[in-house]
């Protein structure tokens, strides 16, 4: 793994930009792009991203950006990597950097259509399981439980598993990842990089605003995501799958932190503490945990 | 060819660099044509077969960011789903193509003409043209990228065609080499701003209400820079390859005319033969085909309107509440001056229904009756409507 001394001191990610304090979707566009170190047009779709750049005529990224609707991000990708095709540019690497709703949501379609087509290009879901960009209201990949502003009682539904939809799309490279682990992140996008063919990496960032916890905490939060066995950390080279280090020795359940740390600190599962703790929402959780790691160790290995 | 082939034949000769489309009757044989020449080699550029219209457009809004020029057909419901890119492209001043088949929006499902889907993007920002012809379809497709790409406009161009009656009708067209269009047309060189990592610029960030108004005026700027600019288009196009289709209105036998008949696509075309004949009956009558309804070709009217007692106007398609779309930027664009000829709205072959020599006859002959009775009667006449 890259070493914090051999990342590139170039920041891309620049001051002044309108992102939230505490906002993790900062920390792990800052590394995708110390990885990328500037040959990239970024393709981002109504969410925060297209928010945090800050106002026109200013920018608050050093690479070109091209903001584009909400349903879009893949096909505008497609369509970038075209131009880039019939100019004879073959080195400009086109990434797309969506939020959930974008992808597990009205953007599904698109993405589903430029996998299938082979599109040499790098999807990047940041999923902060909610839609923040309009105030946190929920979202294919909101957890069961979790409170928003359309969900005010807490979800009744868990997340999809959109990781194994986009693995139905035999992608040539997927990865999972979480801000809290950047040199990771940094890792596999430089990995993306340099191979052809559709990509797909999906990286767990906590949002201090719409899960509401202190923002100091938002490290904390992803590595307890990690630690409870909630997110798993894994690569996909073709079919070749890699448990990651930092998720190995989730699998053993005795080795997990119980879900209920993780749950605690934020205020969107508060009502599963309050005003009487609830053991049997807590426990579906805990349960939903196994759920996962089941379903994706049985498709995957 | 039909209007379909030589559409995908003026993605060859125009050098097209990036094409992206989804099928729809009566459109599909636009995608399809695409790809053979594309796989045969003879098309050159990019071809994404998008898993819909809304993918389609916008990946020409992401091609045409990147600088490269693209083009896309469509028909109606597809149309319709590009609805947000249709919008996008012309905030983002993308000089795309658009190929639009006209035909009627559902329910029911008909795949014949009516004009309803293009005119209900008339204020999207898109530059309109109707064709009435193969020949015209073909070469106004060419004219559209060299018009929508000029710096002083720098707005997405649509070209309509009529479902079936031009798409799927064989005519001859005269076809011009990529290396002949050259000399018109030079390479896509967004003059602004484009996607490249040499020079970073992030494209549609937010613009609070201090810019925003600011921005739209400069998409009415640049649309309206269409008039002079398609002007010096039309004539260098005569100069190098013979060809003019008669500016945005295509006035035919108008100048000593009392009457004249004014509609889009390729009604306009019947409509001269219905014009020869009451000439032949002795009516002093004309032909205004309507090329161009954006930018409205408003100083054309008022000089037609200028010498008219009446104009008999079609449309294709209404505005449900408010009638035909055409006539009533016609009445719009007169109204400021003092000219006041009789506009009478005639509303019909929606649904592909046919219109033929006798019922444009008929329609100019009802006008023609009002100025001589000086009474105008109904404003508005469905015409051929069963009871
Ligand atoms: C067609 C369309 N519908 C709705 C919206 C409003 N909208 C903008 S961003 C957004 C939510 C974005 O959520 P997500 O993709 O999860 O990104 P985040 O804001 O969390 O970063 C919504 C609903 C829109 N811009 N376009
Ligand atoms: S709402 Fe959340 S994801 Fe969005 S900018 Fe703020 S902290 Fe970042």
């Amino acid at each position: 793994m890259v070493t914090t001394k051999e990342l590139p001191l170039k920041e891309y990610v620049l001051k002044g930009n309108a992102a939230c304090a505490g906002c993790q979707d900062m920390v792990a566009l800052r590394h995708a792009h110390k990885a990328l170190e500037g040959d990239v047009i970024q393709v981002v779709p109504a969410c925060c991203t297209s928010v945090v750049q800050s106002l026109w005529p200013k920018s608050g990224l050093g690479i070109p950006v091209l903001n584009t609707a909400f349903p879009a991000a893949a096909a505008t990708a497609s369509g970038v990597k075209a131009a880039l095709k019939a100019k004879g540019n073959n080195h400009t690497q086109v990434m797309v950097w969506a939020g959930d709703g974008g992808t597990f949501d009205i953007g599904l379609q698109a993405l589903s259509g430029a996998l299938e087509r082979r599109t040499d290009f790098l999807y990047i879901c940041y999923n902060n399981q909610v839609y923040s960009n309009t105030g946190t209201q929920r979202s294919g990949a909101t957890p069961l439980h979790a409170q928003t502003t359309t969900t005010w009682y807490g979800k009744t539904e868990p997340e999809k598993m959109l990781d194994l939809i986009v693995a139905a799309h035999e992608p040539v490279y997927q990865f999972t990842a979480n801000s809290s682990y950047p040199r990771d992140l940094y890792d596999k996008i430089k990995k993306a990089q340099e191979i052809e063919g559709p990509k797909f990496g999906h990286i767990f960032l906590p949002c201090p605003q719409a899960w509401n916890y202190p923002v100091e905490k938002g490290v904390e939060i992803g590595k307890l995501a990690v630690e409870t066995g909630y997110w798993i950390m894994w690569e996909r080279v073709g079919d070749e799958f890699i448990l990651g280090k930092y998720s190995k020795r989730y699998q053993d359940p005795e080795k997990r932190k119980p879900i209920e740390e993780f749950l605690k600190i934020q205020g969107r599962f508060s009502r599963l503490f309050k005003p009487k703790r609830n053991e049997a929402k807590i426990q579906e959780l805990q349960d939903y945990v196994q759920h996962r790691w089941d379903l994706v160790m049985k498709t995957f290995t | 060819m039909s209007a379909n082939y030589a559409a995908a034949r003026a993605v060859v000769s125009t050098r097209v660099e990036v094409v992206a489309a989804y099928p729809i009757t009566p459109a599909t044989t636009v995608p399809e044509q695409v790809a053979l020449l594309y796989e045969d080699g003879i098309y050159k550029g990019e071809f994404i077969r998008v898993e819909s219209e809304h993918s389609a457009i916008f990946a020409c809004v992401g091609a045409s960011s990147t600088g490269a020029r693209t083009f896309t057909a469509t028909s109606a419901n597809g149309l319709l789903l590009m609805a947000e890119g249709i919008h996008w492209a012309a905030a983002a001043r993308l000089p795309i193509v658009v190929n639009n088949i006209n035909r009627s929006v559902s329910p029911s499902w008909n795949i014949h003409v009516t004009h309803d889907d293009s005119m209900s993007f008339r204020d999207a920002g898109w530059i309109q043209f109707y064709a009435s012809s193969v020949d015209e379809m073909y070469h106004t497709a060419i004219q559209a990228f060299k018009l929508g790409e000029d710096e002083r406009v720098l707005m997405p161009v649509m070209v309509n065609t009529d479902g079936f009656v031009l798409s799927h009708t064989l005519s001859t067209f005269d076809y011009l080499e990529p290396e002949e269009v050259d000399k018109f047309l030079p390479p896509y060189d967004p003059p602004h701003w484009k996607m490249d990592p040499e020079k970073p610029v992030s494209h549609g960030n937010i613009v609070f209400p201090e810019y925003y108004q600011e921005f739209r005026y400069s998409m009415h700027e640049g649309i309206l820079n269409a008039h002079k600019v398609f002007e010096e288009v039309e004539r260098d196009y005569k100069k190098l390859f013979g060809k003019y289709f008669g500016g945005p209105i295509d006035c035919y036998k108008c100048d000593d005319a009392d009457v004249i008949f004014t509609s889009q696509g390729s009604m306009g075309a019947e409509a001269k033969d219905a014009i020869d004949e009451l000439r032949n009956e002795g009516y002093r009558v004309g032909n205004a085909r309507m090329r161009m309804i954006r930018p409205f070709p408003v100083d054309k009217m008022r000089e037609l309107g200028s010498k008219v007692k009446g104009i008999a106007a079609f449309d294709r398609g209404a505005s449900y509440g408010f009638g035909g779309h055409v006539v009533n930027d016609i009445r719009a664009s007169l109204y400021a001056t003092k000219y006041r000829p009789l506009i009478k709205s005639y509303i019909g072959g929606l649904g592909g229904r046919d219109i033929t020599v006798d019922d444009i006859k008929e329609i100019v002959l009802d006008t023609v009756g009002a100025v001589e009775s000086g009474e105008l009667g109904p404003e508005e006449t469905w015409h051929d409507l069963m009871e």
